[in-house]
């Protein structure tokens, strides 16, 4: 039997306010506990919420980057269960009407091909706290700070049919949110979960299969690792006879499996209704268009732009505008440089595997973004070659100052003199007498090949400084008349 | 209309109340009781009408998103039945 | 002087016939004294009322005093209260400390109001009669065997037995109109929105509403100007400026078109309260008012109605009460849902309970349809009623309650009949109208409310209507013999 996978994710991200959703708490991650819990955090007798602006500013800007049509009138509703880490016994999130409708986003496939995937729904939501296992004499301690901070909930259509592309599905809403600057995407703090919606049925049957929900999924890899392991699973499970149940199952990183969250014996029921603390929430024209006006560029426009502006390839444009960091350390760069292609290979080449080997983030890169093209700057106007241009590379990451002070330092200038230059290569040709002797004699198509020996022994005897161009020519020069 | 035990045992564990079974027959009868007064909305004809969610019709108002709340844990602890280094106690969650 | 209003509290206050303190400590004494035999109070802040008397008196002394300087009142045990208990009449909040104060709380203070104490209410606020409270019932000081009303029951009793110039209600489906009608007082509960709901701990949000219990009309609209106005912590607070009440109470009624419900003065109400009702409205034509019959044709699904969406929204209002960060915890809970249900079960109240569970009914899979859709369905219908109503008329009026103050121990065993109690004023609510219950003529000796509705923010209307009344009779003068 032929299977297909049918995948649909929904991903929490946390939007990158200061402030709580409904209450004057501050986000910031990782102080101690209870100290960001405010009375209504803490949901104390009495306390009612107020919506944060800047929140519904952020959905909205996410809604206009996806191409979804934003709701004139949303509603928050609640959303009722018991649970330590949740203050109130209801969660404010969104239900029957959600900020953000039907959108769309383009990911591209292994072999090239793009595909759309759907967006159904994007919602305003409140996080939940934290529950720490750790040993209290046997009971679970509950911080409360991460409760309230802002969440849209990205709910995607069931479009994907393999791991690979809910990767690539969640790397593009990865690359949107952080692109518009709503969610800081750090995947260690939480602040974009994953759960995938997983389900297998015979290839050509219309019908979805039985679906679990892969929970709490907080890295790409993983991400893909589960969606494997699950797909698996449900395989063997139907093949052998069996029916796949429809329950929330968790992925445990360490054994690479997913098993099935303790069923309760009672079936969810949420209990959702409009919450009455809260009204609906009016979006105007005026409101959008506010929005639009500061939105950033976005990826695909960027990497448009870069094959246009800078004459770069798919490919290279597509890695250049993976991260707006990334882009924009590419633009400043290239605007220092002049050459855009020769900055692109830099920043694709040198520059990443040096953040890759030593695991810092491109905001963190030793090499500004300006000091790397001022190197590019220095290869194209013969000060340096290329070859060159990799040691001063080397001492700049190391800290040793700009191109210019390394070139200098370590006496790195390129010789371009002609006088000194046909030193070298007269000093040379002198030494190696027989070699040139075969030279003259060889066949015209074999020379090119025999000339690289002479411009290594000029180049050997320049400590590399000699410009390689000019030890060329005056070479033929010499050779070839 | 008439609440079985079954039924008020369900309902009161999804509103997590400990009910005895003596509770859940003197709670059926109220229950069912209160539900035959609510009945009395059946008689009127609701088609087309608009759900009234709220008195007003004003829309949400928003905040700045500005911090506003300083750090007062020890006052809002201060009566809390279990804390231990700031944070609230419960007996082990279970995942 | 413990038998003056406001008003006359105010000009003996600023003639400086007493201080604040002397009249503080008389109110305190009285309460000691008196209350044993009414439970009105839950709890004394003696210290903190003489701290506030002090105070004002040196705003008087300095000259920067209104109308509520250095007067003593009390708030419903709802509102929370920095630094003094915060019960809500349950076992549930027995420690709770409130660590902030309600708005409403704020504004009185910040007008120069003496706090007393805070007083004696049904559990959350859930009951017509006083008798859910965890603390005991409260007693009618008309006749301690019967009961004050509720759920605001202990402010009403307070009121009418002069143990404070005036108090804090609220009103979800007639808390504040009905136990002021049993105790012959003034309540007024204002259009949703119009006082905050900071603070005020929520049974049903969107038809809780605070409002002032007071021995007149004019002590209402001095009350409800400090209390009434925008806050930015409340999202369902009206942003629109507060009327002059106090000004306006002057006006003629003359012309006034006074809408009487057909449907209100038939089946189900007592001989006596109908009289007494007559009587008021015979007062009112002889002040020039116009009587104009009108129909409310679905306001007897009122109580239906509210008996879906007042306990949704109180099962989930209240399930932040569940013993993890403040409240009531069981001891020695063996699991999580051990905590849960037992901290609740022992926190909660029968009443309480049973409205939880209707809520949570209500609410739950495969019945959302069925009744809480439905209901807020028939919340539209009762609402265009009094919108095509006030076509027609400008305030409403009719009784408060069917009947006059019931024995304690009556009503107790039936859920249903208690819940018809606010067949009148439930309506208002449901559709965020403001209603008050000013005394009639008495029945069988005891107090009768005239209940008086008004047109959405138009407070200054019905406290003027009320207030020519009171110029016009003394009912609102009577004083329970022993409390004189």
């Amino acid at each position: 039997m032929q299977w297909e996978t049918v995948i649909g994710l929904e991903i929490h991200t946390q939007l990158a306010t200061q402030s709580k959703i409904f209450s004057g708490s501050s986000t910031a991650f990782g102080n101690p506990p209870n100290t960001q819990a405010s009375l209504i955090d803490l949901g104390m007798p009495g306390v009612l919420p107020v919506l944060n602006r800047e929140a519904v500013r952020m959905a909205v800007r996410f809604g206009k980057a996806i191409g979804a049509h934003v709701a004139e009138r949303s509603v928050f509703a609640r959303k009722n269960y018991f649970y330590p880490d949740l203050p109130k016994g209801y969660q404010i999130s969104q239900y029957e009407l959600p900020v953000v409708g039907r959108g769309q986003v383009e990911i591209v496939l292994d072999d090239g091909v793009t595909k759309t995937v759907g967006v159904t729904r994007a919602h305003l939501e409140e996080d939940a706290g934290k529950s720490l296992h750790e040993d209290f004499h046997g009971m679970t301690g509950i911080d409360l700070n991460r409760a309230g901070t802002p969440l849209l909930e990205i709910v995607s259509e069931p479009d994907m049919r393999s791991a690979k592309e809910a990767v690539a599905y969640a790397k593009k809403i990865h690359q949107v949110v952080t692109y518009i600057g709503i969610c800081d995407g750090n995947m260690q703090e939480g602040s974009f979960r994953m759960d995938a919606n997983v389900s297998v049925r015979p290839k050509g049957q219309a019908e979805f299969g039985t679906r679990a929900e892969l929970k709490n999924i907080n890295s790409f890899r993983f991400l893909e690792k589960a969606i494997n392991f699950e797909v698996e699973r449900q395989i063997e499970l139907i093949e052998d006879g069996g029916t796949v149940v429809q329950e929330t199952r968790l992925y445990d990183s360490d054994k690479d499996e997913t098993r099935s969250m303790r069923t309760k014996e009672e079936a969810n029921d949420y209990r959702y209704f409009p919450d009455p603390d809260l009204l609906p929430l009016e979006i105007d024209a005026a409101f959008i268009a506010d929005v639009v006006a500061a939105m950033p560029e976005l990826p695909d426009a960027r990497r448009a732009r870069f094959q246009e502006q800078y004459g770069l390839s798919t490919y290279d444009a597509d890695v250049l505008t993976a991260s707006r960091a990334l882009a924009d350390y590419y633009e400043a760069a290239a605007a220092e440089g002049g050459d855009a292609k020769l900055v692109a290979n830099w920043v694709m080449g040198e520059l990443a595997a040096a953040l890759n080997r030593d695991g810092v983030d491109i905001g963190d890169s030793p090499v500004a973004a300006a000091a790397l093209g001022q190197l590019v700057g220095r290869i194209r106007d013969n000060t340096i070659s290329g070859k060159i241009a990799k040691d001063v590379f080397a001492a700049m990451w190391a800290g040793e100052g700009d191109a210019d002070a390394v070139i200098e330092a370590k006496g790195l200038k390129q010789i371009t003199d002609t006088g000194a230059i046909e030193a070298l290569v007269d000093a040379v040709l002198a030494a190696n007498a027989e070699q040139v002797e075969n030279y003259r004699n060889a066949d015209p198509d074999k020379r090119p090949k025999m000339l690289g020996f002479f411009v290594g022994q000029i180049m050997k005897k320049s400590q590399g400084k000699a410009n390689p161009q000019q030890v060329n020519e005056l070479l033929r020069k010499r050779l070839d008349t | 209309m008439s609440l079985s035990p079954e039924e008020v045992a369900k309902i009161a564990h999804l509103a997590r109340l400990a009910v005895t079974d003596d509770d859940k027959v003197a709670l059926g009868r109220d229950l069912s009781n209160i539900l035959d007064l609510v009945a009395q909305m059946d008689a009127v004809d609701t088609a087309g009408v608009a759900p009234m969610a709220h008195p007003l019709e004003m829309a949400q108002r928003l905040r700045d998103d500005r911090v506003t709340e300083g750090d007062r844990r020890d006052r809002y602890q201060a009566h809390s039945p279990a804390v231990e280094r700031g944070l609230f106690l419960v007996p082990k969650v279970i995942e | 002087m413990h038998d003056k209003t406001i008003a006359e509290l105010s000009t003996a206050l600023h003639a400086r016939e007493v201080s604040s303190a002397e009249l503080t400590r008389l109110m305190l004494q009285r309460i000691k004294t008196l209350d044993p035999a009414l439970n009105s109070f839950v709890t004394l802040t003696e210290d903190q009322a003489i701290a506030q008397a002090t105070a004002a008196d040196a705003r008087i002394a300095a000259g920067d005093a209104g109308p509520l300087t250095g007067v003593p009142i009390a708030h419903k045990d709802i509102f929370c209260t920095r630094d003094v208990r915060t019960s809500c009449g349950s076992r549930m909040l027995e420690n709770f400390i409130a660590p902030y104060d309600a708005t409403v709380v704020g504004r009185l203070e910040q007008a120069g109001a003496v706090m007393l104490g805070k007083t004696n209410m049904d559990e959350f606020a859930m009951g017509s009669s006083n008798e859910t409270s965890y603390y005991g019932p409260v007693r009618n000081p008309w006749d301690t065997a019967t009961v004050p009303g509720g759920s605001s029951g202990g402010s009403a009793a307070a009121v009418a037995a002069r143990l404070c110039a005036a108090a804090t209600g609220t009103d979800t489906g007639g808390s504040i109109r009905q136990p002021a009608a049993l105790t012959g007082i003034t309540g007024l509960k204002p259009t949703y929105g119009r006082c905050s709901r900071w603070g005020m701990i929520a049974f049903a949000s969107s038809l809780d509403q605070a409002g002032p219990m007071t021995r007149s009309a004019e002590d209402a609209a001095i009350m409800l100007t400090a209390m009434a106005g925008f806050d930015e912590r409340d999202s369902t607070c009206a942003q629109r400026p507060v009327d002059d009440y106090v000004g306006a109470l002057r006006a003629s009624i003359r012309g006034l078109r006074i809408g009487i419900v057909r449907e209100f003065m038939g089946d189900g109400l007592d001989a006596g309260v109908a009289a007494a009702i007559e009587q008021a409205l015979n007062e009112y034509k002889a002040l020039g008012a116009e009587l104009v019959e009108i129909s409310l044709p679905n306001a007897g699904l009122s109580v239906p109605a509210y008996y879906v969406v007042a306990p949704a929204e109180c099962s989930s209002n209240l399930a932040r009460f569940d013993g993890v960060r403040y409240g009531h915890r069981c001891d020695d809970p063996k699991d999580l849902e051990d905590l849960y249900k037992r901290s609740r079960s022992e926190g909660f109240g029968a009443e309480v309970k049973r409205r939880i569970m209707i809520g949570t009914y209500a609410l739950s899979a495969g019945y959302y349809d069925a009744y809480y859709l439905k209901a807020q369905k028939v919340r539209q219908l009762i609402a265009d009623d009094f919108r095509r109503a006030f076509d027609q008329c400008d305030v409403i009026a009719g009784p408060t309650a069917p009947g006059t103050a019931f024995r304690i121990g009556d009503k107790a065993d039936d859920p249903v009949s208690m819940y018809l109690q606010d067949i009148y004023t439930i309506a208002v609510n449901l559709a965020g109208l403001p209603g008050m219950s000013i005394p009639a003529p008495h029945s069988g000796g005891m107090p009768v409310g005239l209940q008086l509705i008004g047109n959405y923010f138009d407070e200054a209307r019905l406290l003027n209507v009320a207030h020519q009344l009171q110029l016009a009779t003394d009912w609102h003068q009577q004083v329970p013999a022993e409390f004189a």
